[in-house]
């Protein structure tokens, strides 16, 4: 096996906070490596590490088998290219924004123009080169982003939290492209998420990160299958719990995570289980509403995240779940905070981990 | 009593007939103030741009000090440079004064703080991820400073108009440095001041009509260009 990139012994120091803790990995060529872990666990500072824009305290870092530093990392930087969490574009067109790089490597403009046209038509923004990058809508600006680092054709693509800030649509739009890339392109791709969903769908290997340290690195199946207990201690990751399992008559599962909540779930386990629920799959009314939903739990709103198009709430029922809507939905219903609410959600999307 | 109907008259018409005299010294004015601005721009950009995206000791200091400099009378820089341009002076032996030369350099010097200090703020406005995004879609170190000073252009140029303001409008550098020269470093300000001095007020209205026409004009343009913005995005998309 190749290994396109490997971390020895990293560590990152900033002012008196240890922020990546002896990093130990080694990336291999093609395959998709998820940094799974929760915000503050130095997922970002590690994939800026591997773009070369940022510098160990200490530690080795080696590309295609050579040590690299920031300051000969120059020739590297154009075989890694990182696209950041929060969308950054230059103030210009759409076009301009993703033939940057091409120019930086003096390709000729003619191939330019057909690789642009290419990466915009893979991130279904096909006749966008005049548009003014920065009028986009949050999804398409992000889109643009990645567009313009898949353009370059690196060996190495980095990801931070690519869909972090997309509504549903896009974000599926945007694990397509990113798949196909890896499949079609050979490109490598490490990607940091705080989504389980994600992670155990995308990659071929997942690392779990807290507090700076890679604390597990294998596939999404050992992972999530063998009840990993990094995984369940994942309490900053959104609407994840542990409880006790006992399967019912009808053939589900109740889990009692604790606070008088009992979650249903549709598989059969026993015992000590960990579940997840996406944020997504969980419909906020303003009454209890009659439903086909097996989990109904009234609570208030204690916390409210704007993300722009979307809008994620904090609801305490006993145990605090994340839900997201968007945020016309948000607008339209009048939420506030402290609203008396419901969540409903099926018995079907509670993930047993 | 003076004939101030009559002397506008008198202006407007010397104007109006592409007088000679005014025209050179309306040239004169514009060659002198813009390459001083461009003078000024060759040194004051990268000094700016490593106050803003550099950190060092000392820095606060350094940006204090230009923005004091701005204020700074013109007739105080005048006498300064005076001292310096003149015989015995440290820069005397290259017989720069009553020259255009001293005129230039003179205002160049005048603008520079001007010029440093807004485009200082610009650049300190751009995302500081830009430099880090320039970077990673593999751009040296160079070449992702111009790509923060391209995201700051229109601060930039704010300072470049700035500057050439305060240079074409500013009186003490080019009289006690040019000498008011007639024909040769006599600009619209000195001459305006040396015409009504002689009592010849149609020629120093004249002259104050031209200024204030560049001055707004310059105003009206950065405007307009602001408000269809031209100044907003740089470069061009593909045909």
């Amino acid at each position: 096996m190749t290994i396109t990139a490997e971390l020895k012994g990293v560590t990152k120091v900033f002012g008196d906070k240890l922020v990546l803790n002896d990093i130990n990995l080694e990336i291999h060529e093609g395959e998709t490596l998820a940094l799974l872990g929760p915000n503050g666990s130095g997922k970002t500072t590690l994939l800026k590490i591997l773009a070369f824009i940022e510098n160990p305290t200490s530690g080795e870092v080696k590309f295609q088998g050579e040590t690299v530093s920031v300051k000969n990392a120059d020739k590297t930087r154009m075989q890694s290219t990182l696209v950041f969490q929060k969308t950054v574009l230059f103030n210009t067109s759409v076009y301009n924004n993703i033939v940057y790089g091409l120019k930086v490597r003096k390709i000729p403009k003619d191939v330019r123009d057909e690789e642009v046209k290419k990466a915009l038509k893979l991130v279904k923004l096909e006749g966008f080169e005049k548009r003014p990058a920065k009028k986009l809508s949050g999804g398409e600006q992000q889109r643009v982003a990645i567009a313009r680092a898949l353009v370059l054709k690196t060996a190495l693509l980095l990801l931070d939290e690519p869909t972090a800030n997309l509504d549903p649509k896009n974000a599926v739009m945007l694990e397509e492209a990113i798949a196909a890339v890896n499949r079609e392109m050979k490109t490598t791709i490490v990607m940091a998420t705080h989504n389980m969903f994600q992670a155990k769908t995308l990659p071929y290997r997942i690392a779990l990160m807290s507090d700076g340290k890679i604390t597990e690195v294998d596939t999404p199946a050992e992972i999530f299958g063998a009840l990993s207990k990094n995984l369940a201690s994942f309490a900053a990751v959104d609407n994840t719990f542990t409880g006790t399992a006992k399967v019912t008559s009808s053939g589900t599962t109740i889990v009692d995570i604790g606070n008088g909540v009992q979650v249903e779930a549709a598989v059969q386990r026993q015992g000590v289980t960990s579940i997840f629920v996406n944020p997504q799959d969980i419909i906020v009314s303003k009454s209890a509403v009659a439903s086909s939903a097996r989990n109904v739990f009234g609570g208030r709103i204690v916390e409210i995240f704007d993300l722009g198009p979307l809008v994620k709430l904090r609801v305490d029922i006993g145990k605090s779940f994340i839900v997201q809507i968007t945020k016309r939905s948000f607008n339209e219903m009048q939420f506030n905070l402290g609203s008396r609410v419901f969540l409903a959600f099926k018995a079907s999307a509670v993930q047993v981990v | 009593m003076v004939d101030i109907i009559g002397g506008i008259i008198k202006a407007l018409q010397l104007i109006l007939s592409g007088d000679p005299t005014l025209y050179g010294i309306l040239f004169r004015s514009l060659f002198f103030s813009g390459i001083a601005v461009i003078l000024a721009t060759l040194w004051g950009t990268p000094i700016a741009m490593l106050l803003a995206l550099r950190d060092f000791r000392g820095k606060t200091i350094v940006k204090t000090f230009f923005n004091s400099l701005i204020g700074i009378p013109t007739v105080v820089l005048g006498l300064t440079l005076f001292i310096i341009f003149s015989k015995g002076g440290p820069l005397g032996s290259l017989g720069l004064l009553y020259t255009p030369g001293a005129i230039i350099l003179g205002e160049a010097v005048l603008v520079t703080p001007i010029l440093i200090s807004i485009a200082t703020s610009a650049i300190e406005a751009v995302d500081p991820e830009i430099m880090n995004l320039s970077k990673t879609l593999g751009a040296s170190e160079s070449q992702a400073s111009i790509a923060v000073l391209r995201e700051a252009l229109n601060g930039v140029l704010l300072s470049n108009i700035a500057s050439f303001n305060r240079a074409i409008a500013e009186l003490g550098v080019a009289l006690l440095v040019g000498g008011n020269i007639a024909g040769l470093t006599d600009v619209l300000t000195t001459a305006i001041s040396r015409y009504t001095a002689r009592g010849e007020l149609d020629l120093a209205i004249a002259l104050g009509i031209l200024l204030m026409i560049i001055v707004f004009g310059i105003n009206m343009i950065v405007l307009t260009a602001r408000k269809v913005k031209i100044l907003f995005t740089w470069g061009r998309s593909p045909q």
